[in-house]
Protein backbone atom coordinates (compact mmCIF):
# COMPACT_ATOMS: atom_id res chain seq x y z
CA UNK A 1 0.00 0.00 0.00
CA UNK A 2 1.09 3.46 -0.64
CA UNK A 3 0.82 6.46 1.71
CA UNK A 4 -1.81 8.05 -1.08
CA UNK A 5 -3.80 5.19 -0.60
CA UNK A 6 -3.74 4.86 3.24
CA UNK A 7 -4.61 7.80 3.54
CA UNK A 8 -8.04 7.43 1.12
CA UNK A 9 -8.30 4.63 3.20
CA UNK A 10 -8.61 6.03 6.66
CA UNK A 11 -10.28 9.63 4.91
CA UNK A 12 -6.60 11.14 6.51
CA UNK A 13 -5.53 14.42 4.81
CA UNK A 14 -1.47 14.20 3.92
CA UNK A 15 -0.58 17.31 5.30
CA UNK A 16 2.76 17.47 3.68
CA UNK A 17 3.09 18.81 0.36
CA UNK A 18 6.88 17.84 -1.13
CA UNK A 19 6.88 13.93 0.00
CA UNK A 20 6.57 11.41 -2.53
CA UNK A 21 2.85 10.20 -1.69
CA UNK A 22 3.30 6.97 -3.86
CA UNK A 23 6.08 5.77 -1.21
CA UNK A 24 5.32 2.20 0.22
CA UNK A 25 4.35 1.49 3.59
CA UNK A 26 5.82 -2.03 4.99
CA UNK A 27 4.32 -1.90 8.26
CA UNK A 28 2.43 -0.06 10.83
CA UNK A 29 2.55 0.63 14.55
CA UNK A 30 0.47 2.51 17.04
CA UNK A 31 1.94 3.77 20.14
CA UNK A 32 2.02 7.38 22.09
CA UNK A 33 5.36 6.34 24.03
CA UNK A 34 8.47 7.40 22.16
CA UNK A 35 10.54 4.81 23.16
CA UNK A 36 9.00 2.07 22.58
CA UNK A 37 7.84 3.01 18.98
CA UNK A 38 11.92 4.00 18.61
CA UNK A 39 12.50 0.54 19.78
CA UNK A 40 9.72 -1.30 17.22
CA UNK A 41 10.54 1.50 14.69
CA UNK A 42 11.05 0.21 10.97
CA UNK A 43 11.88 1.11 7.62
CA UNK A 44 8.86 2.05 5.75
CA UNK A 45 6.58 1.64 8.61
CA UNK A 46 3.23 3.57 8.78
CA UNK A 47 2.92 4.84 12.64
CA UNK A 48 -0.31 5.99 14.15
CA UNK A 49 0.01 8.57 17.29
CA UNK A 50 -1.62 11.66 19.08
CA UNK A 51 2.21 12.97 19.55
CA UNK A 52 2.64 15.48 16.59
CA UNK A 53 5.54 17.50 17.50
CA UNK A 54 8.77 17.73 16.92
CA UNK A 55 10.09 14.62 18.56
CA UNK A 56 8.00 12.53 17.10
CA UNK A 57 9.19 13.62 13.69
CA UNK A 58 12.91 12.39 14.91
CA UNK A 59 11.42 8.98 16.09
CA UNK A 60 10.29 8.68 12.66
CA UNK A 61 13.13 9.95 10.62
CA UNK A 62 15.60 7.94 12.48
CA UNK A 63 13.60 4.64 11.82
CA UNK A 64 12.89 5.37 8.05
CA UNK A 65 9.32 5.46 8.74
CA UNK A 66 7.00 6.12 5.42
CA UNK A 67 4.84 8.24 7.37
CA UNK A 68 3.32 9.45 10.74
CA UNK A 69 -0.80 9.43 11.31
CA UNK A 70 -1.73 11.75 13.59
CA UNK A 71 -5.06 10.70 15.17
CA UNK A 72 -8.39 11.78 17.03
CA UNK A 73 -8.19 15.64 14.97
CA UNK A 74 -4.78 16.15 16.02
CA UNK A 75 -2.98 18.66 14.18
CA UNK A 76 0.85 19.23 13.41
CA UNK A 77 2.24 22.55 13.42
CA UNK A 78 4.07 24.03 10.14
CA UNK A 79 7.23 24.15 11.54
CA UNK A 80 6.63 20.25 12.21
CA UNK A 81 5.81 19.82 8.83
CA UNK A 82 8.25 21.97 7.45
CA UNK A 83 10.82 19.90 9.41
CA UNK A 84 9.03 16.46 7.61
CA UNK A 85 9.09 17.76 4.29
CA UNK A 86 13.04 18.93 4.77
CA UNK A 87 13.65 14.95 6.01
CA UNK A 88 11.20 12.88 3.50
CA UNK A 89 8.51 11.73 6.07
CA UNK A 90 5.43 12.31 5.57
CA UNK A 91 2.45 13.68 7.88
CA UNK A 92 -1.16 12.40 8.07
CA UNK A 93 -4.11 14.09 9.96
CA UNK A 94 -7.09 12.06 10.65
CA UNK A 95 -9.98 12.46 12.73
CA UNK A 96 -10.23 8.63 13.38
CA UNK A 97 -8.77 7.17 17.02
CA UNK A 98 -5.87 5.39 16.41
CA UNK A 99 -7.59 2.05 17.26
CA UNK A 100 -9.64 2.90 13.90
CA UNK A 101 -6.93 3.86 11.96
CA UNK A 102 -4.94 0.87 12.82
CA UNK A 103 -7.46 -1.78 12.76
CA UNK A 104 -8.39 -0.55 8.73
CA UNK A 105 -4.39 -0.93 8.08
CA UNK A 106 -4.38 -4.27 9.49
CA UNK A 107 -7.27 -5.56 7.77
CA UNK A 108 -5.90 -4.12 4.45
CA UNK A 109 -2.80 -6.56 5.18
CA UNK A 110 -0.30 -4.04 6.26
CA UNK A 111 1.10 -5.60 9.87
CA UNK B 1 43.37 3.98 16.42
CA UNK B 2 45.03 5.36 13.38
CA UNK B 3 42.08 5.78 10.83
CA UNK B 4 39.56 6.19 13.11
CA UNK B 5 36.90 8.86 12.37
CA UNK B 6 35.76 10.94 15.44
CA UNK B 7 33.61 13.77 16.21
CA UNK B 8 32.23 15.05 19.37
CA UNK B 9 28.33 16.37 19.49
CA UNK B 10 27.07 18.72 22.63
CA UNK B 11 23.86 17.96 23.70
CA UNK B 12 22.28 21.04 25.88
CA UNK B 13 19.97 20.55 28.77
CA UNK B 14 16.18 21.01 28.25
CA UNK B 15 16.51 21.82 24.11
CA UNK B 16 13.32 19.67 22.80
CA UNK B 17 13.52 21.58 19.55
CA UNK B 18 16.48 20.61 18.62
CA UNK B 19 16.55 17.12 20.23
CA UNK B 20 17.32 14.22 18.15
CA UNK B 21 19.55 16.40 15.86
CA UNK B 22 22.80 14.63 17.06
CA UNK B 23 21.69 11.38 16.37
CA UNK B 24 20.30 12.52 12.89
CA UNK B 25 24.44 13.73 12.32
CA UNK B 26 25.62 10.78 13.51
CA UNK B 27 23.22 8.43 11.41
CA UNK B 28 24.68 10.69 8.30
CA UNK B 29 28.22 10.31 8.95
CA UNK B 30 27.56 6.40 9.60
CA UNK B 31 25.12 6.36 6.24
CA UNK B 32 28.08 8.01 3.83
CA UNK B 33 31.14 5.62 5.28
CA UNK B 34 28.95 2.85 4.10
CA UNK B 35 28.28 1.38 7.19
CA UNK B 36 25.61 -1.11 7.14
CA UNK B 37 21.96 -0.76 8.07
CA UNK B 38 20.81 -3.48 10.10
CA UNK B 39 24.31 -1.21 12.31
CA UNK B 40 23.24 2.03 11.64
CA UNK B 41 19.58 1.23 13.13
CA UNK B 42 20.83 0.08 16.07
CA UNK B 43 23.28 2.70 17.15
CA UNK B 44 20.39 5.38 16.14
CA UNK B 45 18.08 3.84 18.83
CA UNK B 46 20.68 4.23 21.11
CA UNK B 47 21.90 7.46 20.40
CA UNK B 48 18.41 8.79 20.12
CA UNK B 49 17.97 7.80 23.76
CA UNK B 50 21.21 8.17 25.34
CA UNK B 51 20.88 12.07 23.44
CA UNK B 52 16.67 12.69 24.94
CA UNK B 53 18.22 11.68 28.24
CA UNK B 54 20.96 14.24 28.14
CA UNK B 55 18.52 16.84 27.20
CA UNK B 56 15.62 15.54 30.06
CA UNK B 57 17.35 14.53 32.88
CA UNK B 58 21.03 15.97 32.95
CA UNK B 59 22.64 19.69 32.74
CA UNK B 60 23.91 19.11 29.09
CA UNK B 61 27.03 16.93 27.97
CA UNK B 62 28.39 15.29 24.68
CA UNK B 63 27.79 12.42 22.31
CA UNK B 64 31.31 10.88 20.80
CA UNK B 65 31.42 8.97 18.25
CA UNK B 66 34.37 6.94 17.12
CA UNK B 67 34.14 4.75 14.04
CA UNK B 68 36.59 1.90 13.67
CA UNK B 69 37.34 -1.14 11.42
CA UNK B 70 34.58 -3.35 12.29
CA UNK B 71 32.72 -1.23 15.13
CA UNK B 72 31.31 1.94 15.81
CA UNK B 73 31.48 3.30 19.73
CA UNK B 74 29.77 6.40 21.47
CA UNK B 75 30.97 7.79 24.66
CA UNK B 76 28.75 9.71 26.26
CA UNK B 77 29.52 12.17 29.68
CA UNK B 78 27.49 15.20 30.95
CA UNK B 79 27.78 17.58 33.59
CA UNK B 80 25.67 16.50 36.06
CA UNK B 81 23.03 15.39 38.11
CA UNK B 82 23.88 11.88 38.46
CA UNK B 83 21.79 8.64 38.81
CA UNK B 84 21.59 8.12 42.26
CA UNK B 85 20.27 4.23 41.65
CA UNK B 86 21.91 3.01 38.47
CA UNK B 87 19.90 -0.89 38.86
CA UNK B 88 16.85 0.96 39.17
CA UNK B 89 17.86 3.47 36.62
CA UNK B 90 18.65 0.27 34.28
CA UNK B 91 15.11 -1.46 34.87
CA UNK B 92 12.51 -1.04 32.17
CA UNK B 93 9.75 0.82 33.17
CA UNK B 94 11.34 3.27 35.52
CA UNK B 95 11.56 6.77 34.85
CA UNK B 96 11.72 10.13 36.88
CA UNK B 97 10.09 12.15 34.28
CA UNK B 98 8.07 14.89 34.78
CA UNK B 99 4.30 14.86 33.50
CA UNK B 100 5.12 17.52 31.43
CA UNK B 101 7.72 15.29 29.47
CA UNK B 102 5.35 12.74 29.66
CA UNK B 103 2.76 14.25 27.68
CA UNK B 104 5.72 14.43 25.62
CA UNK B 105 5.44 10.70 25.11
CA UNK B 106 8.35 10.52 26.91
CA UNK B 107 9.14 8.80 30.29
CA UNK B 108 8.23 4.62 29.79
CA UNK B 109 11.39 3.90 31.58
CA UNK B 110 13.01 2.46 27.78
CA UNK B 111 15.39 4.28 27.52
CA UNK B 112 18.51 2.77 29.28
CA UNK B 113 17.10 -0.66 28.54
CA UNK B 114 17.03 0.00 24.41
CA UNK B 115 20.41 0.97 24.68
CA UNK B 116 21.48 -2.06 26.35
CA UNK B 117 19.71 -3.80 23.89
CA UNK B 118 21.40 -2.53 21.06
CA UNK B 119 24.98 -2.42 21.92
CA UNK B 120 27.56 -5.42 22.19
CA UNK B 121 29.25 -3.69 25.12
CA UNK B 122 27.35 -1.63 27.60
CA UNK B 123 28.88 0.51 30.67
CA UNK B 124 27.51 2.86 32.64
CA UNK B 125 28.78 4.81 35.55
CA UNK B 126 27.32 8.03 37.41
CA UNK B 127 28.49 10.27 40.33
CA UNK B 128 25.97 12.11 42.19
CA UNK B 129 27.23 15.88 41.64
CA UNK B 130 29.58 14.87 39.04
CA UNK B 131 27.38 13.35 36.21
CA UNK B 132 26.63 9.84 34.09
CA UNK B 133 29.24 8.59 31.66
CA UNK B 134 27.66 5.81 29.14
CA UNK B 135 30.64 3.63 26.90
CA UNK B 136 28.72 1.38 23.93
CA UNK B 137 30.13 -0.54 21.07
CA UNK B 138 28.07 -1.63 18.80
CA UNK B 139 29.98 -4.68 16.37
CA UNK B 140 29.44 -5.42 12.78
CA UNK B 141 28.14 -8.70 12.19
CA UNK B 142 30.14 -9.38 9.53
CA UNK B 143 33.09 -7.51 10.90
CA UNK B 144 33.56 -5.99 7.81
CA UNK B 145 31.84 -2.85 5.95
CA UNK B 146 32.72 -0.06 8.69
N1 LIG C 1 22.00 11.40 31.86
C1 LIG C 1 21.20 11.23 32.94
N2 LIG C 1 21.33 12.03 34.02
C2 LIG C 1 20.54 11.86 35.11
N3 LIG C 1 19.58 10.92 35.21
C3 LIG C 1 19.39 10.09 34.17
C4 LIG C 1 20.20 10.19 32.97
N4 LIG C 1 19.80 9.23 32.12
C5 LIG C 1 18.81 8.56 32.73
N5 LIG C 1 18.56 9.06 33.97
C6 LIG C 1 17.59 8.54 34.97
O1 LIG C 1 17.29 7.19 34.65
C7 LIG C 1 15.89 7.04 34.44
C8 LIG C 1 15.63 5.98 33.38
O2 LIG C 1 16.12 6.42 32.11
P1 LIG C 1 15.48 5.81 30.78
O3 LIG C 1 16.08 6.48 29.61
O4 LIG C 1 15.55 4.32 30.84
O5 LIG C 1 13.94 6.22 30.92
P2 LIG C 1 13.25 7.65 30.74
O6 LIG C 1 14.20 8.59 30.08
O7 LIG C 1 12.72 8.06 32.05
O8 LIG C 1 12.06 7.30 29.75
P3 LIG C 1 12.17 6.96 28.17
O9 LIG C 1 13.62 6.88 27.85
O10 LIG C 1 11.47 5.66 27.99
O11 LIG C 1 11.48 8.10 27.50
C9 LIG C 1 15.38 8.41 34.09
O12 LIG C 1 14.02 8.60 34.36
C10 LIG C 1 16.28 9.30 34.97
O13 LIG C 1 15.81 9.31 36.31
MG1 LIG D 1 15.22 8.03 28.34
Amino acid sequence: MTIRELADLTGATIVTKTVDADREVKCGYACDLLSWVMARGREGMAWVTVQAHMNAVAVAVLADMSCVAAAEGVKFDEAVVQKAEEEGVALLETSKSAYEVAGLLYGAGVR
Amino acid sequence: MSGAICESYAVEAGAFGTAGEASGKIKGVLRKLGVPSALIRRVAVASYEVELNLVIHSLGGTIDLSVEPGSVVLDVADRGPGIPDLALAMQEGWSTASDEVRMLGFGAGMGLPNMKRNADEFAIQSEMGVGTRIHMRFRSPEGTGT
